[in-house]
C-alpha cells in the first residue's frame, strides 16, 4: 500500500475570498491557462460517461486536449444519470417569479442542511443558466411553451418555478446531448473511447496522479494507462446497500481505489432515501424503481390503524386509516420533506402497521383525487407513472392505492475536492455525484443533473488548466515502476477472488452487506445500532474472503468475478460509511441519529461541534481512519433550524 | 400476491457460447418456484444462483438500470425482441406474462453487425460509430446562445422528443429480418431534422450516418415494420420516411 504524506488535520477547501457573487470571476482570473497549441501535449483520463464524465470529456477535447475516456457498460451512453426523471434547475428566472442565482443558491445552502461550501454552491447556481443554453444548443429537447419559448415545472420545496425537463425522461436527453457532443470528438479523434473497461487502480506517482489501471472487461486483459491528469466521474455508492434506485452496475470501486492511494473520502454518512419508491417483493428483488415525489401532489400516505391489518384497503372505512403524515405534519401533510416522509413510513412499518407483503409498504390512495378532479384529469398528470407502477406490480393504481417504501438513491459524500474539484492527490479530479461538494447532508430535487453538468462542461476546463501549466512534473509512460505495481496489486486481487473457491455466491455476500447497512446505517442511526453494524460488517468481510465462490477465470468476460471485486470493496468502503455515522453525533439531512431529534422528530444539527466537512484518510482495512476536518462557514446564508412547519 | 410456495415451472432454452469465436447451442434449463412478481431478469438471477451453487458458469446477459432506459438489457424471447409485452425493455418484463409450464427459448440479439461476445452478450459499438459520424449538432462548451433565443414551436419539439426517446437497445435491428438500423438511425436524423438547431448540419448529417450504417454491415429497410412493433421506446416507423425524404433532399441540394 502506498503512503501519503499526512496533511495538516485542518483542510482548506482553497475558496476563494471576496464577495460571493464575484468569486469564480475571481478565481478564473487567477487560474493559469495552456495555449491552444500547447493543449496538444497533455492527456488526460476521465473515468465514467455519465453527465459528468461525458460533458468533461466532451469539453476538454474540443479544447484540443487528448482524452481517454473509460466507461464499464458497452456504450458510453447507458450511463445511470440517464435514468433521472424529474428535471434540471437553473435560475433563469423565465417565469418573472422572482428567481435569482442567490436564490437557487440559498435554496440548495439550506436544503444541504448547512453542510455543504457556500463558495461551490454559488458557482453551481451561477453555472446553472449556461448549462441549460448549452443543452440547448445541443438540440436536447425541452418541453416548450405555444410560443416556442423554454418550459418550467415547480419542484419540490422551491417557491419558484425553475425546473426545465424532457417529460419525464429530462436525465436521458441530457445525457444523450452530452454523449453525442462526446462522440463527436471521438470522430474529430480527440477522445479515445475505452468502452467495457473497468478502472481497478490508480497510479500515484511522486503524490501526484498519473495514471490508472483497468481491466477489459471482454478479454479480461489488465492494462494500464498514462496521462497528465485523472478525471474521476464514476457516481456514487448507493449500491452499498444492495437494494437501491442505482443501476445494478453502479459501485464504489473506482473511488474507493483512490481513497486507499490516498485520496480522502468526505462526508460518506450523507445518503439520501427517497420517500416514493415501489417497495420490495420478495426474496428475489434485485433493485429498486423511484417514482416521482410529484405523486405526493395528489396522493394521500396513510395505513390502518390496527396492526397487523389484513382486509384490502377498498374495505378499510376512513376512520380506520391513519393518514399519518397529515396527522403529524399538519401544515405540510403529504409534502413534507424527503427525510422526514422516509422516516414517518419506516416508523409506522416498524411498528407494525405496514402493509402489503411483510407490512414494508404504505398506501399512496388516489381515490380522493380521482373522485374530486376525474380520472381524465390524473391520467393526464401521471399517467405515464402509473403505467409504470402497473408493469412492475400488477397492480392498478387507479383502482387499488399504490404501496410505497423509501429506497437509497443518492449519496450526498463522496472524495474531498477543493474549490477546484481537485481531490488532495494533485492531478486527481473528482466530478458530480463522485465528489462530495455541493449538496452538503441532503441534495434538492434536480440538482443532480445541474452539477454532473456544472462540472463537466464549466468547472474543469478553467481548473484542470492551471495544473497542466502550472505542476511541472516529467512526462511518464506506463513503463514507469509504479505501473507495473499497480498493476499486480491488481491481479493479486482478481487472483485471490478466483482462487478463494468457496461455497458462497456474490450475490449473497452482497445481499448480506444490503441488509447490515439498510437495517443499521440506514434512515435511522443510534450509536449503539453503528457500533454493531462495524463489527457485523468485519465479520461478513472475513467470510467473504474466506468462502466468496466466484467461478471461470479472469482471462475473459467474467460478470461475476466484476461483481466480486466491486462486493470487495464495497465490504471495505460500508465500514467506513458506519464510523462516520457513528462519527458524525449529531442530526443533520439525511443522516439522522436517534439520539438527536427534536421532540416532534426533526433533525437536531450541531452546529458549535460538527459544522465541519469530515474528510477520512485511509490507514489499512481494518484500521480506524484519520480523520481530517473543513470548517465550513456562512456567510452569506445564516445558519439556521430547517423549518417546514 | 404470489409466495414462493405457488411459484411456477419453466422450461428455458438459452443460447450458450463461451467466446465470440466458440460455436454455440442452445441448452435446456428447468426452473421451479418462479414467482410471477419478479421480473425476466431477476428470474435469470434465480437461474443463475442456481448454476452458481451446481458449479456451473452462469449465463451472460448485459443490464444495468433495470428500469427500462438505460438500453443495455435485451434478449430474444420466443423469438421477439424483449419479450411479448408491447413497448416494454426485457428488464421491465415480469414473470406474471408467463404461465406455469411455460417453454421459454432466450436468445441474443442477433445481427453480423451485433457479434455476441458471450452468451446473450452482444457487440453494439457498431451504433456508437453510427452517431459518431453525425448524429450531433457541432457546438463547442461556451459558445451556445441564450436558451430563448432559440424559440422551438411546440409541436415540433414533441415530435423531436418523441424521435429522442430511442434507448439505443438494439431490438429494431434484431428483430428485422435484414438486421436493418434504419429505425435507430433515422430517430436521430429525424429529431435533429425537427429542430433549428440541427439544420445547418443538414445534409451532412444524414448522408454521412446512412453511409456508416451500411459499412457497419446492416441491411437496408424493406418496410416490413417489424422493428417499430419490437421497440421499448415507441419510435415510430415514420421516421423512416422522414430520414429517406431528408436523404432525397440532401442528395438534390448538397453541394459538399
Amino acid at each position: 500500500m502506498s503512503t501519503v504524506a499526512s496533511e495538516p488535520a485542518i483542510l482548506d477547501g482553497k475558496c476563494p475570498t471576496g464577495p460571493m457573487a464575484e468569486r469564480w470571476e475571481q478565481r478564473k482570473r487567477d487560474l493559469k491557462l495552456v495555449a491552444p497549441n500547447n493543449r496538444r501535449k497533455y492527456t488526460v483520463i476521465v473515468v465514467g460517461t455519465g453527465l459528468a464524465g461525458g460533458s468533461a470529456a466532451a469539453s476538454l477535447a474540443e479544447l484540443g486536449y487528448n482524452v481517454l475516456s473509460f466507461c464499464v457498460q458497452d456504450s458510453p451512453r447507458r450511463a445511470h444519470s440517464i435514468a433521472a426523471q424529474g428535471g434540471i434547475n437553473a435560475a433563469k428566472n423565465y417565469q418573472n417569479d422572482g428567481d435569482s442565482v442567490w436564490r437557487l443558491f440559498y435554496d440548495t445552502v439550506k436544503g444541504g442542511d448547512f453542510r455543504s461550501r457556500e463558495s461551490n454552491v454559488y458557482r453551481l447556481a451561477d453555472l446553472s443558466r449556461n448549462i441549460i443554453d448549452q443543452c440547448v444548443s445541443q438540440g436536447v429537447p425541452f418541453a416548450r411553451e405555444y410560443g416556442g419559448t423554454l418550459a418550467n415545472r415547480s419542484f419540490g420545496g422551491a417557491q419558484v418555478s425553475r425546473t426545465f425537463y424532457c417529460k419525464g425522461q429530462t436525465g436521458q436527453q441530457l445525457l444523450l446531448g452530452a454523449y453525442q457532443a462526446q462522440m463527436r470528438q471521438v470522430a474529430a479523434g480527440k477522445v479515445k473511447m475505452f468502452s467495457r473497461r473497468e478502472m481497478l487502480d490508480l497510479v500515484v506517482i511522486n503524490g501526484v496522479a498519473r495514471g490508472i489501471v483497468t481491466r477489459d472487461l471482454v478479454t479480461g486483459a489488465m492494462e494500464t494507462y498514462a496521462a497528465d491528469a485523472v478525471v474521476l466521474c464514476t457516481g456514487g455508492y448507493g449500491n452499498v446497500y444492495y437494494l437501491s434506485t442505482n443501476a445494478k452496475n453502479c459501485n464504489v470501486t473506482a473511488a474507493w481505489r483512490c481513497h486507499k492511494k490516498g485520496a480522502l473520502f468526505a462526508n460518506p454518512c450523507y445518503t439520501q432515501i427517497h420517500p416514493t419508491c415501489i417497495p420490495v417483493s420478495g426474496d428475489h428483488q434485485s433493485k429498486l424503481t423511484l417514482m416521482s415525489e410529484s405523486l405526493r401532489n395528489d396522493g394521500r400516505v396513510w395505513v390502518p390503524k390496527t396492526q397487523g391489518e389484513t382486509r384490502p384497503a377498498s374495505q378499510i372505512p376512513d376512520d380506520q386509516r391513519d393518514y399519518y403524515l397529515e396527522r403529524r405534519y399538519p401544515s405540510f401533510g403529504n409534502l413534507a420533506p424527503r427525510d422526514i416522509s422516509s422516516r414517518a413510513a419506516k416508523e409506522r412499518c416498524d411498528a407494525g402497521y405496514g402493509v402489503g407483503m411483510g407490512g414494508m409498504s404504505v398506501y399512496l390512495d388516489f381515490a380522493d383525487a380521482i373522485r374530486r378532479d376525474g380520472e381524465a384529469t390524473i391520467r393526464a398528470k401521471y399517467g405515464n407513472l402509473f403505467e409504470m407502477y402497473e408493469q412492475i406490480t400488477g397492480e392498478n393504481p387507479y383502482q387499488v392505492p399504490m404501496r410505497i417504501y423509501p429506497a437509497v438513491h443518492y449519496t450526498m459524500g463522496g472524495l474531498w475536492v477543493d474549490y477546484n474539484l481537485q481531490s488532495n492527490l494533485p492531478g486527481l479530479y473528482v466530478l458530480g455525484e463522485a465528489n462530495f461538494s455541493d449538496h452538503g447532508a441532503n441534495r434538492l430535487g434536480a440538482s443532480a443533473l445541474m452539477q454532473g453538468l456544472a462540472d463537466g462542461y464549466f468547472v474543469i476546463p478553467y481548473t484542470i488548466a492551471d495544473h497542466l501549466a502550472t505542476s511541472k512534473h516529467e512526462k511518464v509512460t506506463t513503463d514507469h515502476p509504479a505501473f507495473k505495481e499497480a498493476l499486480i496489486e491488481s491481479r493479486n486481487i482478481t487472483e485471490r477472488l478466483l482462487n478463494t473457491k468457496g461455497r458462497r455466491s456474490v450475490d449473497s455476500f452482497h445481499r448480506a452487506l444490503g441488509k447490515i447497512m439498510w437495517d443499521k446505517v440506514g434512515m435511522a442511526r443510534t450509536a449503539e445500532g453503528l457500533q454493531q453494524a462495524i463489527s457485523q460488517i468485519r465479520e461478513l468481510r472475513d467470510e467473504f474472503w474466506r468462502d466468496v465462490k466466484v467461478l471461470g477465470s479472469g482471462d475473459n468476460f467474467n460478470q461475476m468475478l466484476e461483481h466480486a471485486g466491486r462486493v470487495a470493496d464495497f465490504m471495505e468502503f460500508a465500514e467506513l460509511l458506519a464510523i462516520d455515522a457513528l462519527e458524525r453525533d449529531e442530526s443533520c439531512g439525511g443522516h439522522f441519529r436517534e439520539e438527536h431529534q427534536t421532540p416532534d422528530g426533526e433533525c437536531q444539527r450541531d452546529d458549535e461541534n460538527y459544522c465541519h466537512v469530515s474528510a477520512w484518510e485511509f490507514q489499512g482495512v481494518g484500521n480506524q481512519p484519520v480523520m481530517h476536518k473543513e470548517p465550513l462557514s456562512f456567510e452569506e446564508v445564516h445558519l439556521a433550524t430547517r423549518s417546514y412547519k | 400476491m404470489a409466495s414462493a410456495h405457488n411459484g411456477m415451472r419453466l422450461t428455458l432454452k438459452i443460447w450458450r457460447q463461451p467466446s465470440p469465436q466458440a460455436a454455440g447451442r442452445l441448452q435446456t434449463y428447468e426452473m421451479r418456484d418462479v414467482s410471477p412478481d419478479v421480473s425476466f431478469l431477476e428470474m435469470l438471477d434465480q437461474l443463475n444462483e442456481q448454476l452458481i451453487a451446481q458449479g456451473e458458469e452462469p449465463v451472460a446477459f448485459d443490464h444495468d438500470c433495470r428500469e427500462g432506459i438505460c438500453g443495455m438489457c435485451g434478449v430474444m424471447i420466443n423469438g421477439q425482441a424483449h419479450g411479448p409485452q408491447n413497448q416494454t425493455t426485457t428488464c421491465q418484463l415480469h414473470m406474471r406474462s408467463f404461465h406455469d409450464g411455460d417453454v421459454i427459448l432466450i436468445e441474443p440479439f442477433r445481427a453480423d453487425a451485433f457479434p455476441v461476445i458471450k452468451d446473450l452478450v452482444v457487440n453494439r459499438s457498431a451504433f456508437d460509430r453510427i452517431i459518431q459520424s453525425g448524429g450531433f449538432v457541432s457546438v463547442n462548451t461556451g459558445s451556445a446562445p441564450e436558451g430563448n433565443a432559440i424559440p422551438v414551436p411546440r409541436h415540433m419539439q414533441e415530435k423531436a422528443m418523441d424521435a429522442a426517446a430511442c434507448i439505443g437497445c438494439g431490438a429494431c435491428v434484431a428483430s428485422c429480418k435484414n438486421a436493418s438500423a434504419m429505425l435507430f438511425t433515422s430517430a436521430k436524423v429525424s429529431q435533429m431534422a425537427y429542430l433549428p438547431q440541427g439544420k445547418a448540419e443538414r445534409s451532412q448529417r444524414v448522408l454521412s450516418m446512412v453511409a456508416k450504417m451500411d459499412e457497419e454491415g446492416f441491411g437496408a429497410c424493406t418496410n416490413t415494420g417489424e422493428c417499430e412493433a419490437a421497440c421499448p421506446a415507441g419510435i415510430q416507423l415514420s421516421n423512416i420516411a422522414v430520414m429517406n425524404r431528408e436523404y432525397m433532399r440532401a442528395l438534390l441540394t448538397s453541394h459538399e
